[in-house]
């Protein structure tokens, strides 16, 4: 096939990304955006197979590798849970950030294009910079994935000097930049890469191994955006526009996810990045439970009665309820109420979950439907108009203290305004404070009550005292 | 184990029960055994045989009742039995407990008979307002059903109908309505008014439950007075107020009672007789059929004329002073009265053994109690509780804001916004002047994909966040496609090798994105 039609192919592939992206903004178009992704990926890599003209064996090995990938991660996202969709979004960045270093090396060492002067340089900084961003996600997500897993513990790691570490590690890798630029020969070239690569590797686990657990919503999508950059550098790298144009789509919606997250958590993209936040913070302002503060306790069948007598609930879900499995129970207590003329709505703290948008994707698997899912600022006005709110596994996206008190270390992020409503009920397992290590006065408001235990338990409790 | 005992109620014309089949059942599984008296439900239709079929053993008569009790419930204070002619503290168990309606600031021979007895006495009426205790706040139960029966005991009196209509036969105007004192009563007579169609007014001398009267449908009245006085008089109750505001609300109720149709008053300050807020010549102001429902009667009433449990017409207006309006509902009454005392009790027998545990450190437990074992403990240390939460006392410390750090952020930001904008310029200049043609065509592609992806994610719902995550990483696997070039045209087997894992794993990617994002996206449902 002629270098025109390929060229017309990769547009086409091109707007077809574009509008996948583009119907996710909204739910009814969204399904058919997943499958203009799928046609431009058909379209992109058929044309360049086209393209080519090969010998049996690449053929052959060609297909075995598509073969193979194909039916794992069909495997993989047919097994996964909708809770896991933190790690296998993790486990995926990390693949792509695998494929960027691979093929960076190849292009390298067997380079498609030839080139000469300023343009060879340019080239070799673009292999250099996608083998460099490509380490980094790999490790980097390896790390995230595990964490998410729980295979890792999720406090931030705490070095001494971790950020002249980092800064230690910056430096020797434009140092062995310079040296693989001025390298004469390409095996000359490999050692500085290969070193470069190492110091790449442990720098993205260093990194990520600093942030604790509910940053992970912010990592996720900065690995997201990586991995774009990634696969546009080696766009560049290789001359194809499909690469960057797609490369640079993910990239700048990694990015968009990244500010949202720490636009939600009152925190600059840097403070999350540089890690450690939770364990330096101790507790200058959580003292407040010394004094006669008493928790209110309630019981599943008080529960059940004001359920039933409320006109209007709202649920807010936390990570604890992905924790705990409780969401189809959850969603079972949805359409029960509904039924019974109940106005039942979810708010969604953009930061509840460890992956953007986490909380809407379980409440959709609990068959909760999507329009009574709402943001934190369609909801934050309607809370005083609401008899009843139920703080299911969620803590700090619900605490007061970020409002009333300038000392607390999450003062200023915007939270679920949830003690103005009638009454609200924490489940919870214990007086335990959250990721941020910050006392939550909500507990010890008047209108707060507390339903100690096990999510999933006292929601299948509530389920079944409704049902009879 | 104990017995609780739960008698007839011997008040003329009271109608309720203390407890309920439904509330006897909860009552068995704290542990206790009950004891009814034959023909204690009727009134409030439930039968002995409903107690029966709830766990409940059937006592004849009231002495064989209340020598058998060793803890009695009742809604009445007790007092003397009509057909016996012996008081019924006499009739109990010495050392009992008892928990019913008592009023000990105006019953003080009552507290002194029962400590006599050594009784431990719970005095329903005299629970604290916390939120804790709201779901045994008899009270507040029976003042709704007040408040609620007051409107439908006014519009039974009233000639016309609540709500304006526009029929064939001419318009009728809406009823007006004014409520005096918003608390849980003047609250349920206002929403029942409001949805009957009626246009209410209610007015309070605590500035803090304007918010309520508005959200249940009422407009809020309020005085042209000076200073703001608030009558919130601690525990959610009303104080006196000054001579000046009172003669400003006498003014209002004057104006308004020439103007509406029906006034239902709900005025009561604690351990006083009910304010009389309508006067003789304001009842006289009003139109003729108009209506006045006194809910403060028992203990004096607002109006000048009512005359307590009775129905009178003067000045061609109706006033009615009941004193047993929630005795009138007696189902529902008893039925909420009954589970207050549940809650109560579940409270006094955390172990559920059957055993009350009078703690007097728990608050609730305190207030509620006004005799124990022969002492009188009433009245319990005071506990502030106010709708709007009073400001709490220094523990905020202001934070110092101003000049002194606003000037250098300032100039920071600038600072920061200038040399990003400097570096930029330079890079594009360096760039633009040194780099090839070919780089230059696709760093045009490059930036445009930027703003492109940056103006489409913008538009991507929150909801769909996850999806969108999964689905870019989908499309990054396009990455394959340098992959496949190497591979196909590999030179060497250590770049065949890589190539074709790099094939592999992306390919991972693009299969397990999709896949996983049509997941996702097929369970969205509406």
């Amino acid at each position: 096939m002629s270098t025109g039609f390929v060229s017309v192919a990769y547009v086409v592939a091109s707007v077809l990304f574009i509008l996948s992206l583009g119907g996710l903004s909204h739910q009814e178009s969204a399904r058919r955006g997943n499958f203009f992704g799928i046609a431009g990926i058909i379209i992109a890599v058929g044309a360049t197979i086209a393209s080519v003209s090969m010998g049996a064996g690449g053929i052959a090995s060609l297909v075995i590798a598509i073969l193979i990938g194909a039916a794992a991660g069909m495997f993989l996202a047919n097994k996964v849970e909708m809770t896991q969709m933190p790690q296998l979004v993790a486990l995926l960045h990390s693949f792509v950030g695998l494929a960027a270093v691979f093929v960076g090396f190849a292009g390298y060492l067997d380079p498609l294009v030839i080139t000469h002067g300023a343009e060879h340089t340019i080239k070799l900084v673009e292999v250099y910079l996608g083998i460099f961003i490509g380490a980094i996600t790999f490790t980097g997500s390896l790390i995230a994935c595990g964490k998410l897993d729980a295979r890792i513990p999720s406090a931030a790691l705490t070095l001494p000097g971790r950020h002249i570490m980092n800064l230690a590690a910056l430096g020797v890798s434009v140092l062995l930049g310079a040296w693989f630029l001025g390298a004469d020969s390409t095996a000359e070239g490999m050692l500085p890469l290969i070193i470069m690569t190492a110091v790449a590797s442990v720098l993205g686990i260093h990194l990520i191994l600093a942030i604790g657990g509910a940053d992970m919503p912010v990592v996720v999508s900065m690995l997201n955006s990586y991995s774009g950059w990634a696969a546009a550098s080696i766009g560049f790298m290789l001359g194809n526009d499909l690469l960057i144009v797609t490369g640079a789509l993910v990239g700048s919606s990694g990015a968009i996810l990244s500010y949202i997250m720490c636009r939600a958590m009152n925190r600059s993209f840097m403070s999350v990045i540089l890690g450690g936040f939770g364990q330096t913070t101790s507790s200058s302002s959580a003292t407040a439970a010394d004094s006669d503060l008493t928790v209110q306790e309630c019981s599943v069948d008080d529960l059940c009665e004001e359920l039933g007598m409320a006109e209007s609930v709202i649920i807010v879900p936390g990570y604890g309820m992905a924790v705990a499995q409780a969401q189809n129970a959850v969603g079972e207590i949805t359409s029960l109420l509904r039924d019974r003329g109940v106005t039942v709505r979810f708010g969604i703290h953009p930061v509840a979950g460890r992956l953007p948008g986490h909380m809407n994707v379980l409440l959709a698997e609990a068959k909760v439907p999507y329009d009574i899912v709402l943001e934190m600022d369609e909801l934050n006005d309607d809370f005083p108009t609401t008899d009843i709110v139920l703080v299911i596994g969620a803590n700090d996206t619900v605490n007061p203290a970020a409002m009333d008190d300038p000392n607390s270390p999450i003062a200023g992020m915007p939270v679920m305004e949830v003690w103005k409503s009638g009454q609200v009920v924490v489940f919870k397992r214990g007086m335990a404070s959250g990721y941020a290590g910050v006392e939550n006065p909500l507990f010890f408001k008047e209108n707060t009550r507390m339903l100690f235990g096990d999510a999933k338990e006292s929601v299948d409790k509530i389920l079944g005292a409704l049902r009879s | 184990m104990m017995k609780l005992g739960i008698p007839k109620e011997v008040f003329p014309d009271e109608r309720r029960v203390a407890a309920t089949p439904a509330s006897v059942e909860k009552l068995i599984k704290l542990g206790y055994e009950v004891v009814i008296q034959s023909g204690a439900g009727d009134p409030a239709h439930y039968d002995d045989d409903a107690y029966m079929a709830a766990g409940a053993a059937i006592s004849v008569d009231a002495p064989s009742l209340w020598e058998q009790s060793d803890f009695i419930l009742k809604v009445r204070a007790p007092m003397m039995h009509p057909d016996l002619g012996r008081h019924e503290v006499d009739l109990m168990k010495e050392g009992a407990l008892i928990v019913s309606y008592i009023w000990p600031a105006q019953n003080p021979e009552l507290l002194d008979q029962l400590s006599a007895k050594k009784a431990t006495v719970f005095a329903i009426d005299s629970l604290p307002r916390i939120s804790r205790a709201q779901k045994m706040d008899a009270l507040s139960a029976m003042a709704n059903i007040a408040g609620y029966r007051a409107v439908v005991e006014a519009a039974n009196h009233f000639g016309r109908f609540f709500t304006g209509q526009v029929t064939a036969a001419g318009k009728v105007p809406p009823a007006k309505v004014m409520i005096i004192g918003a608390g849980v009563a003047g609250l349920a007579s206002v929403g029942t008014a409001n949805s009957m169609g009626a246009i209410v007014r209610a007015f309070d001398t605590r500035l803090e439950v304007k918010e309520q009267v508005e959200s249940m449908g009422a407009e809020f009245l309020e005085l042209d007075f000076g200073d703001e006085e608030d009558g919130g008089g601690g525990g959610g109750y009303a104080k006196q107020m000054s001579d000046e505001f009172i003669a400003a609300e006498m003014a209002l109720f004057a104006e308004q009672a020439k103007e509406v149709d029906i006034i239902i008053t709900t005025a009561l300050i604690p351990g006083r007789p009910a304010p009389k807020l309508i006067t003789a010549a304001m009842v006289q102001s009003m139109k003729p059929g108009s209506v006045i429902v006194d809910l403060a009667s028992e203990r004096g009433g607002n109006c000048e004329l009512t005359v307590p449990g009775e129905v009178v017409v003067d000045h061609d207006v109706t006033l009615i002073g009941y004193t047993d309006l929630p005795s009138r509902m007696a189902k529902v009454s008893s039925d909420l009265y009954a589970s207050n005392l549940v809650h109560l009790l579940s409270d006094l027998t955390p172990e559920k053994d059957g055993q009350p545990q009078v703690d007097m450190e728990d608050t609730v437990v305190r207030g509620v109690t006004v005799v124990k074992d022969s002492e009188i403990t009433w009245p319990p240390p005071k506990v502030e509780v106010s709708a709007a939460a009073p400001p709490k006392p220094g523990t905020e410390e202001p934070v110092p804001v101003g000049e002194v750090s606003e000037e250098p952020s300032l100039f920071k930001k600038w600072l920061g916004k200038g040399s990003l904008l400097a570096v930029t310029v330079l890079a594009l200049l360096g760039i633009g002047g040194y780099a090839p043609e070919s780089f230059l065509s696709h760093f045009t592609v490059f930036v445009l994909a930027c703003f492109i992806g940056w103006q489409v994610v913008w538009n991507v719902t929150a909801s769909l966040h996850t999806p969108l995550m999964s689905v870019t990483n989908a499309i990054s696997g396009i990455i394959v496609i340098g992959a496949i070039l190497h591979l196909v045209q590999a030179g060497g087997a250590a770049v065949g090798i890589i190539s074709f894992i790099a094939v592999l794993i992306a390919t991972i990617n693009i299969a397990g994105g999709f896949r996983v994002t049509h997941r996702m996206l097929k369970m969205f449902r509406k």
